[in-house]
Parts: C-alpha cells; structure tokens; sequence
C-alpha cells in the first residue's frame, strides 16, 4: 500500500503494462512484442548503470560532511560554484535520469538549488564522453557552437531559476530518502 | 562505462579499508535509496519503450530531413522534448540524419532537447525536484534549446 501512495503513476503504468505485454505474449501482437523488447534492453542498461551510480551515492552521503558541500555549494558560496558544478557534470555518465538522484544528493548535502539545476542541464549537454561522441558524428564545428550558446545561458537561467525558488522557501521532496 | 566500474571498485575498497563500519552504512544508504526510487525508474522505462516503438528511426528520418525546414525544426523540437535516448543511439542516428540532408539546426534542435528536456522522464524528476521546479526546469531548457537552434542556424548559414 505505501508503495501505491508513495508512486501511483508508477505502479499505474506498471500494472497496465503488464497486462499488456501479457496479451500481446499470449496473442503474439508484434508491437507489443517490440515495445517488450525495447523495455527489456532498457531495463539491462539501467542494471549496469545505476548499482554504481548508487553506491558512489552511498559512499558520498557517509563520508562527505555537510559543511564542505555548503562551503563550496551551498548558499553564501561565490560564482565559482556554479563552475564546480559544471565540472561535476562534465564527469557524469548516464542521462538526466542517472544525474537525477546525484543532484539530490548534493541537496541533501546543503548544495544551493541553483547549483542542483546548473548540475542537472549541464549533465545534459557536457558530459565529456558523450561530447567526444557527438563531435565525431556531427563535427566539432557543431559541437563548439553548441557549447558556446547553451552553457552560459544554462548557468545563468538556472541561477536566476534557483534564487527564486530559494526566496520562496522551496524545498525538494525529501520522500526519496526517507519517509 | 568500464572506467564507472573501476571507479566505483576503488573507492569502495579504500572506503572499507579505512573505515568498515562507514562502509556498511553507506551500502545501506545506497540500497535504500535505489529501492525508494526504483517504481519511478521503472515506470519510466514503460514509458521510453513505449515512446521509442511510436516513433521509429525511419519515422524521424522522413520528417527531420524535410525539405521544408521550419518543419523539420518544430518537430525535433518536439520528438526531441518527449523522448530521451542514450547517447549511442541518438549520436549515430544524427549521423544518419546529417548523410540524408538534415540540416545542421534541426540536429541542434533534436540532440539539445533530447537531452536536457524530457516528457517521459518527468514522472521521475517531479519524485526529485517536485512537480513546479521539474516544470521550470523543463521549460527553461526547451527555450535554450530553441536559442541553441537558431545560434546554430545562424552560424551555419541556415537561418534566415
């Protein structure tokens, strides 16, 4: 039951989804077949990346005090913050998705929201091998252009984003760490 | 990916190492919080593989290489927006793209989106950031998206 209350969309999905990949086994419908496909390719990406990713997690939360987090993220830290953050990002595997439970991480550990956003776009557009990835596809013409426009804006946007959500006193939901 | 394990290996070892009992707390930590996230994580898979099967490579081929090219940006923008895919799918599916006479800003406008915002990885971000700073985000990051798309129109002699 409390995992019902806790992601009701969640196990909504998941119900449906398996009654659908159940009839489209038992009929053999194609589409649902590829869709379980998909699913099941996913799934085993998701296995090798995120026991890592939570370990580092776990490793970070027990051994990293609050006070070094919000000296150097937190509030009252200065712009170079925002260049840490950016760093961090350059070296995160995965997508949003993976970068998601590390940003809140830091924000247990007393990081300013702003740097959680800068962390989580950044994590989209500049993690260094995907970079290298995409400039041997499409050019590093192309990546350079890319780079040049959207990371100052995402500094800045997620700052000004950040304060205020801040001024307002909003807090993350802390119901994925405990509750 | 290799270089996540040994990483992971390293600190993990020096951490029980130095200090065993730390060590056991932070693999709790770890595990507990993978187990509260994991319905949101799963539902999100449905929710890519079923976006992925609606939207078939050959699918965003015929509509991103369009000779008319607004079309072409306002629906990567927008396959871009709902999905997201790793990376070694979406770099070489640009490629393919770029080879059938893409242009450079809808690959801008395709890759930029499908990385920073997300449809079907909202459920996700609302259980971490909540539901009004999930949204900001997102709709921030569509508009640099589209900024990032006309920087790259521009630059490349696409635009106007």
């Amino acid at each position: 039951m409390k995992i019902l209350k806790q992601h009701p969309w969640a196990v909504g999905v998941g119900a449906l989804f398996s009654i659908f990949m159940l009839g489209s086994l038992y009929t053999g419908f194609a589409p649902g077949e590829a869709i379980g496909r998909n699913f099941l390719s996913f799934l085993g990406q998701m296995f090798k990346v995120l026991p890592p990713i939570f370990i580092l997690i776990g490793l970070f939360d027990v051994w990293v005090k609050t006070e070094t987090v919000e000296k150097h993220l937190g509030h009252g830290s200065g712009p170079l913050s925002y260049l840490w953050a950016v760093l961090l990002a350059g070296t995160a595997v995965g997508g949003l998705h993976v970068a998601l439970p590390i940003a809140h991480a830091l924000y247990v550990k007393r990081a300013k929201l702003g740097i959680v956003l800068v962390f989580l776009s950044a994590a989209g557009i500049c993690r260094v091998p995907m970079t290298l990835f995409e400039a041997s596809f499409l050019g590093w013409r192309f990546t350079c252009i890319r780079f040049a426009v959207s990371l100052p804006l995402v500094v800045f946007s997620s700052a000004v984003v950040g304060c205020w959500f801040d001024r307002r006193r909003y807090r993350l939901p802390d119901s994925v760490i405990n509750g | 990916m290799l270089i996540l394990y040994i990483i992971t290996v390293l600190l993990l070892g020096s951490s029980l190492l130095v200090n065993p009992h730390k060590t056991s707390r932070a693999l709790q930590v770890a595990f507990q919080r993978f187990m509260k996230i994991a319905p949101a994580f799963l539902g999100m898979l449905v929710l890519v593989a079923v976006a992925l099967y609606l939207v078939p490579d050959h699918l965003l081929v015929r509509v991103l290489a369009r000779e008319n090219k607004w079309i072409a940006m306002g629906s990567a923008l927008g396959f871009g927006s709902v999905s997201i895919m790793p990376g070694f799918i979406a770099f070489p599916l640009c490629g393919i793209l770029l080879d059938r006479g893409a242009l450079y800003m809808v690959l801008s406008a395709f890759s930029t989106t499908l990385m920073m915002v997300g449809v079907v990885t909202f459920p996700l971000e609302k259980t971490y950031l909540g539901a009004w700073l999930a949204l900001s985000r997102n709709a921030v990051s569509f508009i640099i998206a589209a900024v990032v798309t006309i920087a790259t129109g521009l630059f490349f002699g696409e635009l106007p």
